[in-house]
């Protein structure tokens, strides 16, 4: 469940500008069409409480396990009534904030451990490293599990919990960029002027980690949304009665032999999600990363 | 049997697709080997040495292809046959070992193992058999404590003593050519002397046939009958090797020549570069492909290219010496 | 070789110390506290601090912290709050229906992935290889307790042809286990059978291009021989360790397969005794996952020392 930092060689300090990403995109397929898809869910979400046909909470007993494509219910009704799609839609609204905040959790602790660590290095990088180390030492999922039986079941702390997964990468993909700019040699120089680099090194650091961090967002995005679907299909993650999107595939779960859609439409639009943002980055990362250029 | 030649090469074309465009790696190479002869292929890195011998091998890389062209080995046509009959071919009738024996031994099987394997892939012996042949082999080719070497690693093997594997692995079969590519070039100026004093002598003792690959002109010297000298993926000059060496035809060849101080210096004194660089393989001049580098270009040189022609006792693909003019560089100074 | 072991095992030392002091602290950061649940109705303050003390949860957090371990070092796990059952019994009672599944998963896709795998680095760039690589970040993106659901409806509700759950040792009636662990084997196994394809297909792709391939291909191999015993060995190196990972991560995987399938094993028991606020059990499980996987890290490393002969042991 862990994810590899992508490290992107970076020579020399670069800039990426949003016209160079629109570049990128107009020379790989690939990374525009999962672009294209994100940009889709995202939209959805903003414009669910806009676009949504009904109520996704609003129980009508009458209506209960409408088959999908009924007239005014396209993806069906639930075991309460409510409208299938409504409840996707609305779904949105739970995976990607919870993604985006576990992601920013990751991407903040991780990137202060690493920027510490590199840059003081000796007994700080070496303290810090071992924790880092020791939260690797627990599987993802586990790590998960554990922080939110510490902290008990609900979605923000499930967005703690795979943010706190997310950490150990964050943190050696920075503190390795770190290292790389202390090497070179424009601010090996500056140090011998009597400089302090640290300016100079936090300066170059953003630009230099832009394209392994797009890739890592991206991945790490799509881990977040598969491990909050999980911890709220185990019940550990959002509560009842929200729209969530594990949440419904563990209730459509109970209606298999007669409604499976309950359960296989949610299963969809997670699966469709995470796969949008793992192709995303699997495309930047073949995209951006010089080595794997044929 | 008896065949004109053991190998006969006919106009071969090979391609390799490459980022930006194709490469005519080789480009109507003809030549032929005898049995028990030793042909040499000298030129630049880049001149097509080694994609003509991977041709003839059928070894090329994907990217690579055999566009046109005839390679007849004891009467068959190995550019026709099957995959499989090419294999049977390969490791038994035809040898190849390789540049750098560094990367060229597979480094999870132990030594015996792989100079074994043409054995087993080809007369069908059992590991055991296979294995003791690989002592003899070994000896053959002067790995010392062989019984025990067998059951090494590549990597607890020395450059010299990996190729000298490679060389046992080449003749485990009897082969009747053998084509080493560049088999020194990765090795220490004293193991390179060793390892051609090994081919020299298995060639003597044994017949096999060699075509020997090198950018080293000292080489050629001491071990070739006959030689080629490859540019740009084409044959350039074709003779034997006293004729070459003492009055080349083609300027390439001369210029080659030239950049020696002393031909007997020193044999392993490699090629030193001649003046200018290489032409690029893809954007290939017309014309004469050496006449940005030829001192002795004519204005027909840029326009027309000219063929592989008799002048006096080689073969040379040159206007100027086929037009009757000698190579003495005496009014070049 | 020995020293290479020892060396290894000190760099562990500090990692699992730090490893012991989280899963420690994660019962003393749980809201709620234990003597409540033992009580439950009977909250007399008498009683709590009686509890406190049976516990030792009125001595300083570090002295806690060395009795504890103390007693995790002899094998005593404590025992569950709600079932007073020894949590190592507890946890042993189940390990077995958790490895049957999970090695059964690794087995189905590592029968998936190798031959896959090798197929799109032999043929790289063909539509095969593209659907391959687009069906294996399929694969990683869809949750595995979904696959399972779908396996649910399609083979066990619709064709009948497997039994939903039920776990029967495999010692007992190995046909019949086989049948009962397939369908959450094949779910437990999809996502792996994804990364270990992608993994194959890299390495074997990498190998393919040294030059000791092409000394097998002069040498007269046929291209099948050349794959499978020149190539694989090598490009099989890698794939060992995400297998041993894998093989570490088993409890972790579990978790949520035996969930839907109401398997019996340590996976369930984890997330049952989350609702349960039954900490030591929770306690003992991820003590349990972390550890399996910390060592599954260093029997990969020594694996590969031992697959590979280039690297020295030094
Ligand atoms: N694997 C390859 N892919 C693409 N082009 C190649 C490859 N190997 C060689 N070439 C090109 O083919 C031409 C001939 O190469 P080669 O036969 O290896 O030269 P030589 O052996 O004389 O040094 C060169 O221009 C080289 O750039
Ligand atoms: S043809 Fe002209 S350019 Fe070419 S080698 Fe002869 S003289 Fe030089
Ligand atoms: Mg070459």
């Amino acid at each position: 469940m862990s994810n590899a930092p992508a490290i992107v060689a970076a020579q020399e300090p670069i800039r990426r500008t949003p016209v160079a990403l629109l570049e990128l995109m107009r020379g790989h397929r690939r990374v525009m069409a999962s672009f294209v898809l994100v940009a889709l869910l995202f939209l959805v979400a903003i414009l669910s409480p806009v676009i949504s046909p009904h109520d996704p909470l609003g129980v009508s007993p009458d209506n209960s396990y409408l088959p999908p494509l009924t007239p005014g219910h396209v993806l069906g009704t639930d075991e309460l009534g409510r409208d299938l799609l409504s409840r996707i839609l609305w779904g949105s609204r739970v995976s990607l904030p919870v993604a985006f905040v576990a992601v920013a959790v990751g991407l903040f602790g991780g990137g202060l451990i690493g920027l510490v660590s590199g840059y003081a290095g000796g007994i700080a990088d070496l303290l810090l490293m071992r924790l880092v180390d020791a939260l690797l030492a627990f599987p993802g999922l586990i790590l998960a599990i554990a922080v939110v039986a510490a902290l008990g079941p609900g979605l923000r702390n499930a967005m703690i919990a795979i943010g706190i997964v997310a950490v150990p990468v964050y943190a050696r993909l920075v503190r390795a960029v770190v290292l790389q700019l202390k090497q070179m040699e424009f601010i090996v120089a500056t140090r011998s002027l009597g400089a302090t680099p640290l300016r100079l090194v936090l300066r170059h650091l953003i630009p230099n980690l832009l394209n392994p961090i797009i890739v890592q967002v991206s991945l790490s995005a799509g881990f977040a949304i598969l491990a909050e679907a999980t911890l709220s299909f185990l019940g550990l993650g959002a509560q009842l009665p929200t729209p969530d999107w594990g949440q419904m595939i563990n209730s459509g779960a109970s209606f298999l032999n007669n409604d499976p859609w309950l359960a296989i439409v949610p299963g969809a639009a997670i699966s469709i999600t995470v796969y949008s943002f793992n192709l995303l980055g699997d495309s930047l990362r073949d995209a951006l990363d010089p080595r794997l250029r044929s | 049997m008896a065949f004109a030649h053991l190998l006969e090469v006919d106009d071969i074309h090979s391609h390799l697709t490459v980022k930006d465009g194709t490469v005519s790696a080789v480009n109507g190479v003809s030549f032929t080997v005898d049995a028990g002869e030793t042909l040499g292929i000298v030129g630049e890195s880049g001149s097509g040495k080694s994609m003509t011998a991977l041709s003839i091998m059928r070894l090329l890389p994907r990217s690579g292809s055999i566009v046109r062209g005839k390679v007849t080995f004891k009467g068959r046509v190995l550019t026709e046959l099957s995959e499989e009959e090419m294999e049977s071919i390969r490791g038994t009738e035809i040898a190849m070992i390789f540049q750098d024996p560094m990367t060229s031994l597979n480094p999870v099987y132990r030594t015996g193992w792989q100079v074994g394997e043409p054995l087993r892939i080809h007369r069908h012996v059992d590991t055991r058999t296979s294995i003791k042949a690989a002592v003899d082999l070994f000896k053959k080719v002067g790995i010392p404590d062989a019984s025990k070497r067998v059951g090494e690693f590549p990597h607890m093997f020395s450059g010299g003593m990996r190729q000298r594997a490679m060389i046992a692995m080449g003749l485990s079969t009897s082969p009747s050519l053998l084509i080493a590519d560049e088999p020194t070039t990765a090795l220490d100026v004293t193991i390179q002397a060793q390892i051609l004093e090994l081919l020299r002598t298995l060639n003597r003792d044994y017949g096999t046939a060699t075509i020997l690959i090198t950018h080293n002109l000292g080489v050629v010297a001491g071990m070739c009958d006959r030689v080629i000298v490859m540019y740009a993926g084409r044959v350039v000059e074709q003779g034997r090797t006293e004729d070459v060496f003492a009055r080349p035809e083609h300027p390439y060849t001369w210029s080659l020549l030239r950049s020696i101080p002393r031909l007997d210096a020193d044999e392993h004194e490699p090629l030193k570069p001649i003046d200018g660089s290489p032409p690029d393989m893809i954007r290939l001049p017309t014309g004469c492909k050496f006449t940005p580098r030829c001192p002795f270009a004519i204005a027909r040189c840029a326009k027309e290219e000219p063929e592989l022609l008799a002048v006096r006792d080689q073969l040379s693909r040159c206007w100027v010496t086929q037009g009757g003019v000698t190579l003495d560089g005496a009014d070049l100074g | 070789m020995t020293a290479y072991v020892l060396r290894r095992l000190l760099l562990m030392l500090p990692v699992a110390f730090l490893v012991t002091v989280g899963v420690f602290l994660l019962i003393h950061l749980s809201p709620g506290d234990p003597a409540l649940i033992i009580l439950g109705e009977d909250r007399s303050p008498q009683a709590i601090a009686q509890i406190h003390q049976e516990l030792g949860l009125d001595k300083p957090l570090y002295v806690q912290y060395v009795i504890w371990l103390g007693h995790i070092g002899h094998g005593d796990w404590g025992r569950s709050i709600t079932t007073h059952q020894p949590v190592a019994t507890a946890i042993t009672e189940r390990l077995p229906a958790t490895f049957e599944l999970g090695l059964t998963a690794l087995l189905w896709s590592l029968l998936v992935a190798i031959p896959l795998g090798t197929i799109a680095a032999v043929r790289r760039g063909s539509v095969a290889d593209q659907v391959a690589t687009g069906i294996t970040v399929a694969g990683v993106s869809i949750p595995n307790f979904f696959i399972g659901i779908v396996l649910i409806f399609l083979l066990s509700v619709s064709l009948r042809m497997f039994p939903f759950g039920g776990y029967v040792p495999f010692l007992q009636d190995p046909l019949e286990s086989l049948r009962h662990v397939a369908l959450p084997a094949i779910a437990l196994g999809t996502a792996g059978a994804a990364i270990n394809m992608r993994f194959t297909r890299s390495s074997m792709i990498e190998v393919l291009n040294h030059d000791y391939i092409r000394t097998a291909r002069a040498k007269g191999a046929s291209w099948r021989r050349v794959v499978f015993v020149h190539a694989l060995k090598n490009a099989l190196i890698p794939v060992v360790t995400i297998i041993g990972l894998q093989i570490g991560g088993i409890i972790e995987g579990a978790v949520v397969t035996e969930t839907v399938f109401t398997w019996p094993g340590v996976g369930r028991l984890a997330v049952e005794s989350i609702f349960n606020r039954d900490y030591t059990v929770v306690q003992g499980i991820v003590l349990l996952a972390a550890f399996s996987y910390m060592v599954a890290n260093l029997l990969v490393d020594l694996a590969y020392a031992w697959l590979d002969p280039r690297i020295s042991y030094a």
